[in-house]
């Protein structure tokens, strides 16, 4: 889902830089009001997770080739935005240092796999948990339908960029100046994908990594409000 | 370092060693394909996609290690080279953005 330089006409790429400086000054901004130090290690290696599982390519019947994110799981253990902070870190390394996903489409991954997976991933996972204890099962259906969801929406968000491109700079002289398949192919081609074959395999990881944390480290999963509040009493 | 800090890392590392397979997927992605792909599919290449494609040339293109070779044994060695250049560089990043983000509340 790593949008490369050229398939995205300026338009779009520059929307999605404009959209996305707030949030990275917003994320920031949560992350040193959230954040203890004694986070950082658990958020710098979440930034390694996920540059490690994207690159486990995975071939699916007819030809194609996608990867998990692991957005979800780490929107679930550290909260929306740290994960935001870790997620873009790790892109914009593969773009830079790889040629992984465009240096003009930094905005548009960084939005697609960094903002949408887990905010859609945390968000439906604080849904269907509810108030159900920490080591319940239903927190375990939660987290994998959080996984699933938040790679088949980052795709469709993926899957609309690529496509609004003929609308936007349509043909001159029978070429199109980028990407040129429309919305009626790129989100049939994205979703489809997404929906039968690496949502499935986002589901697994972030179903496989929310196990080991509730068996292992619990107090990792509580609610971020209790634990402050509990840390804030201990005396400095 | 706490216990669940260290099984992080070991586990982290078995990825690593693992990322090869990674490479078994020989297929072309929907939205990642090379210009020829293009020219084969349409006849021409979109002109402002072929200027765009080449603004940035990065130094480990497809997490190879220019000079490793194309075999399977140097791809394999690239890409977890490149596995391990990319956490390290991931982790001293997010650890400098920590530095000036985070307060130290630790204690």
């Amino acid at each position: 889902m790593h949008i490369p330089d050229g398939y995205l006409g300026p338009i779009t790429y520059i929307a999605l830089f404009i959209i996305m400086v707030p949030i990275w000054l917003y994320a920031g901004y949560r992350v040193r009001k959230d954040l203890r130090s004694k986070q950082v290690p658990l958020l710098a290696l979440s930034a390694a997770f996920t540059f490690v599982i994207m690159m486990f390519n995975v071939p699916i019947p007819g030809g194609s080739t996608g990867h998990a994110v692991g957005g979800a799981i780490i929107g679930i253990i550290l909260g929306p935005w740290a994960a935001i902070v870790s997620i873009s870190v790790a892109l914009i390394i593969q773009a830079f240092v790889f040629g992984d996903g465009g240096i003009t489409a930094i905005g548009a991954n960084c939005f697609n796999m960094g903002v949408v997976m887990p905010i859609v991933g945390y968000y439906t996972y604080k849904l269907i948990s509810g108030n159900s204890d920490i080591k319940s099962v239903r927190r375990i259906a939660a987290a994998v339908i959080a996984g699933y969801l938040s790679l088949v929406i980052a795709s469709g968000f993926a899957g609309f960029e690529f496509g609004i491109q003929p609308y936007l700079y349509p043909a001159v002289n029978g070429q199109f100046p980028y990407m040129p398949y429309d919305l009626s192919v790129t989100l049939p081609a994205m979703l489809g994908e997404h929906i039968l074959f690496f949502g499935v395999l986002e589901a697994l990881i972030t179903g496989l990594v929310f196990v080991y944390f509730q068996r292992n480290t619990p107090e990792l999963l509580e609610n971020k409000k209790s634990k402050k509040a509990m840390l804030d009493k201990v005396p400095v | 370092m706490d216990n669940s800090t260290k099984i992080i890392i070991a586990a982290l590392i078995v990825l690593v060693i693992f990322t090869p397979l990674g490479l078994l997927a020989v297929g072309e992605t929907f939205g990642e394909w090379g210009l020829e792909y293009f020219e084969e599919k349409l006849g021409y290449v979109p002109p402002g996609l072929e200027s765009l494609s080449s603004i940035w040339g990065a130094p480990l293109p497809d997490y190879g290690i220019p000079g490793l070779g194309d075999t399977t044994v140097g791809a394999a060695a690239g890409y977890i080279a490149s596995a391990i250049i990319g956490s390290v560089v991931s982790v001293g990043l997010i650890y400098g953005l920590g530095k000036i983000l985070v307060k130290d509340n630790s204690s």
